[in-house]
């Protein structure tokens, strides 16, 4: 099974509609309206993809993957600030997951917890350096709830899907 | 059910979703021990400067320069009116003496309640849009 995601070619198209995929995440999350009065409060539905990378293949390609995303999305929907917000969470978030990953211990909704849980905090942290007086004292726990709950039904949803895409991986 | 669960999650991702969940809540809890919600009051605040300091007590719009406009009505603080596309901030629940705080990212704009510890030796009201670019404090 993993003979059909490798190969030198094969990989680079995949990592292509990864990568594709990942950026129409982003976009359709952006049309979901969110009914909390919270912001930066969303599901992270491109997390689903880089979480997929980083399974299926490894850190190396996941980071790839994310940081194209997000100047991707950040070029066509955003702009300088909503970019820096955007690569402070997906950085730290990726190197979290990945390290969490090589620990072996977990399982991928917990390292996908982790992840939601560090994107965020990185993001009240880009917020605080970037904003003096950002009333960080409030948003940092409701965020890094909403985070570990977003991270929780992304790796659930990985959980799930992975498994039919690639049998032998350590999910 | 209970196969399922243990189908999908390990006894360490249980743990860890635990303990990622209680240090938010620990620190929710520490921010509701302070609070002196009589005197209480708004501050505002433009690219990290703050613009003034207002009374909850009395009505009134304040216009704030970068497009912003917020309201105090009836001891509640809202944002009435935004220039930015996301308009997150006018849709963001009111706020008023118990705290809180509304935030305009776009425009780089913060209404935040404050405690009278740090209002007390501020006064009331001051200073319309930086004009002089000297923050207040």
């Amino acid at each position: 099974m993993r003979k059909r995601l490798e190969g030198k070619s094969v990989k680079t198209a995949y990592l292509g509609l990864l990568l594709a995929l990942a950026v129409i995440c982003g976009y359709i999350e952006a049309l979901i309206p969110v009914p909390v009065p919270v912001p930066g409060m969303k599901l992270g539905l491109a997390n689903l993809v880089i979480a997929a990378v980083l399974y299926l293949y490894g850190p190396v390609e996941a980071i790839t993957v994310s940081l194209l995303r997000v100047l991707i999305i950040g070029f066509l929907f955003g702009n300088m600030f909503s970019i820096v917000y955007s690569m402070s969470g997906a950085a730290a978030s990726l190197i979290s997951m990945a390290l969490l990953k090589r620990t072996r211990a977990f399982g991928i909704i917990g390292v996908s917890a982790l992840g939601g849980v560090v994107h965020n905090v990185a993001q009240v942290i880009a917020a605080v350096l970037i904003l003096q007086g950002f009333p960080w004292r409030w948003y940092l726990p409701v965020l890094m709830l909403a985070g570990l709950a977003a991270g929780i039904l992304v790796g659930l949803a990985d959980r799930i899907v992975l498994p039919r895409i690639y049998a032998e991986g350590d999910y | 059910m209970q196969d399922n669960i243990s189908k999908y999650l390990r006894k360490t991702d249980i743990v860890l979703i635990i303990v990622l969940a209680l240090i938010p809540c620990v620190m929710m809890a520490f921010n509701l021990i302070p609070h002196d919600a009589d005197r209480a009051r708004l501050e505002i605040t433009a690219d990290g400067k703050v613009l003034g300091i207002y009374s909850l007590a009395e009505d009134r719009v304040i216009e704030i320069g970068g497009g912003n406009t917020c309201r105090i009505e009836k001891g509640e603080v809202f944002m009435s009116h935004a220039d930015c596309p996301d308009q997150i901030c006018v849709h963001s629940a009111h706020i008023n003496a118990q705290g809180g705080s509304i935030v305009c990212l776009p425009n780089k704009v913060i209404l935040k309640i404050i405690s009278a510890e740090i209002g007390a030796d501020a006064p009331d009201v001051i200073a319309s849009w930086a004009e002089k670019g000297t923050p207040v404090h």
